[in-house]
């Protein structure tokens, strides 16, 4: 009798974790593993008749040849990284005000305000930032007004405009990690600090960001992803000079059609994300699962 | 610093000031966006030329289409929601079963399932989309090749659009939801087994029941992203656009108050469902 119980619960078991296995199987090898497998497999190919392919490198090859397909590679990871910087910078002081100098409601209510604005679409806030600074919109209208520049100045289609675009598009990630990150800083660390002579500098550098790191860390590494793999603000703000590579890899699949040679890219891409990624985990000692638990 | 050390005047002041342009730089944007769906011109553009509410209910009379009669704008809405729905279901149903995957059973491998389940956060959406698309082509090639069969739902489409955002939506809502499984305490399903409840009794009267806030999190947070997503949308699409990729295309010929319009529909609509979240907390 006993046996049998186990029996069946053992075949219940087995019964039950593949049941709740196959979704996860389905999803997981159909739509991730064997897509990327294709995809690397048609970076890989090269069409030498019509529906006949073979092996060859010449993807990546006019990757290296071409000067704009690399040059554009490079930008997009230098604007990338340069907007995450700009991101912890422009997002510590305010995290640090809600996570430590406001109280009570006005705490809560701050920190919900932060995350208001991105409960609406990218495409939303985009639209918002051009009519803003197009060259007649609000802003170059204002500095008419203030009798600062004497014809209104078109704001769009400048590298700089494509950074106010990112930052303001990555904000959500960097507040909320830091915000907790530093409510976990008990207030008597920097009380002794203090107490033993430090100032406002050395305790920011010796107590708050040691023990902030892995917020920042977290919050770097998910918005250098989500600036390296958006379309919609680069292309927008900063129209023909945006020179954004996800701009290339649709260009070669969707216009082009030349499928080959966006797989390839898409995978320059995807390996570049990764390694930044893999190395922002290296260089601060923290482990992905938690990384992403967090963010 | 703290509020218990001593602070200067100037430094209390400053960081108040900056507080305040950071929120003014998080607002801006959205508030030029609700204003200008107001204006009575042509052109979302200053100056403020008075009030109307022709972006709205125009019906093309004066030259001005309104949302309500802009067809393909109410259509793109419709499928936007649609898509949202289908996305949403799926991530919520298959999110669940990961969760108990994950936290319920014990088998060789977990370790690798576990991590390759997060592993869509950090691929980059826009790839994403071009693997789903070359291997669904794959696949309708295939079809063709050996049974002669027009599969029309691995082309480009809507199926094909709800698949690629599925595949990485679904991550998030396993994550919501395993969090609250993980704190579950196991021995209230016990006591329901002590009481004489089946297995599947138990779980439809105590563990469900129990995830309940993290079902609705997990389908709110879905419906959103889908609503929202862009960069895996615009690989896939076919002849009928979600809202997102039929903005983008208007904001690319130029500029019409009516794209303020659906925006200023969005907020609202996005505010209503965030602060009903919030309230549940």
């Amino acid at each position: 009798m006993v046996s049998s119980t186990a029996g069946t619960t053992r075949s219940d078991a087995r019964l039950a974790l593949l049941l709740l296995l196959a979704p996860a199987a389905v999803w997981l090898v159909g739509l991730i593993v064997l897509p990327h497998v294709e995809l690397a497999i048609l970076s890989l190919r090269a069409r030498v008749a019509p529906r006949v392919y073979e092996w060859s490198l010449a993807q990546y090859r006019t990757f290296v040849d071409e000067p704009l397909y690399w040059r554009t590679f490079v930008r997009t990871a230098t604007m990338s990284i340069i907007a995450t910087v700009c991101t912890v910078l422009i997002a510590f002081p305010a995290a640090w005000y809600i996570a430590k100098i406001a109280r009570g409601r006005a705490k809560s209510l701050l920190f919900v305000l932060c995350l208001i604005p991105f409960w609406v679409s990218e495409t939303v806030r985009t639209l918002g930032w051009m009519i803003l600074l197009r060259e007649s919109g609000v802003l170059p209208r204002l500095l008419v007004d203030l009798g600062i520049t004497a014809a209104p100045v078109e704001m769009l289609y400048t590298d700089a405009t494509i950074l106010v675009g990112l930052v303001y598009t990555s904000m959500l990630f960097m507040v909320v990690p830091l915000v907790s990150a530093l409510e976990s800083l008990d207030d008597s660390l920097i009380e002794a600090a203090y107490d033993l002579g430090g100032n406002g500098w050395s305790i920011l550098r010796q107590i708050i960001i040691p023990h902030a790191a892995p917020g920042i860390a977290a919050g770097s590494i998910v918005v250098f992803m989500l600036t390296l793999g958006n379309y919609l603000t680069p292309t927008l703000l900063g129209g023909k000079n945006s020179l954004w590579f996800t701009e290339q890899i649709y260009t070669q699949f969707i216009t082009r059609f030349n499928w080959e040679q966006g797989a390839a890219f898409g995978f320059l891409l995807l390996v570049l994300s990764t390694v930044i990624v893999w190395l922002g985990l290296k260089l601060t000692g923290q482990r992905f699962g938690d990384v992403m638990r967090r963010a | 610093m703290i509020p218990s050390l001593p602070r200067s005047a100037f430094s209390r002041y400053a960081i108040a000031a900056y507080v305040f342009a950071f929120f003014v730089f998080l607002f801006v944007p959205l508030v030029i966006v609700a204003v200008f769906a107001f204006n009575d011109a042509n052109y979302p553009a200053p100056p403020w030329r008075g009030f109307t509410l022709d972006w709205f209910a125009g019906s093309g009379a004066k030259g001005r289409i309104g949302l309500f009669a802009d067809a393909p704008l109410m259509k793109s809405v419709v499928t936007s929601v649609f898509v949202a729905f289908w996305v949403t279901l799926l991530s919520v149903v298959v999110g669940t079963a990961n969760a108990f995957l994950l936290e319920r059973v014990a088998f060789r491998g977990k370790s690798v399932v576990s991590l390759m389940m997060l592993a869509p956060l950090v691929i980059p959406g826009v790839i994403l989309g071009i693997s789903v698309l070359a291997f669904a082509s794959r696949l309708a090639q295939l079809a063709d090749d050996v049974w002669a069969l027009d599969l029309d739902f691995l082309r480009p489409g809507l199926p094909l659009v709800v698949a690629g955002q599925f595949s990485y939506i679904v991550s998030i809502a396993t994550l919501t939801i395993a969090a609250r499984l993980k704190r579950f305490d196991s021995t209230l399903e016990e006591a329901a087994y002590n009481l004489g409840a089946s297995r599947a009794a138990a779980l439809w009267t105590v563990t469900l029941p129990y995830l309940k806030p993290a079902l609705i999190g997990a389908a709110a947070i879905s419906f959103l992203m889908s609503f929202e997503n862009f960069n895996t949308t615009l690989m896939l699409v076919g002849s009928d656009p979600p809202l997102t990729i039929m903005m983008y295309g208007r904001m690319r010929e130029g500029a019409s108050p009516v794209l303020n319009a659906v925006s200023l529909f969005l907020m609202v609509a996005s505010a209503l469902i965030a602060l009903a979240l919030l309230r549940r907390k």
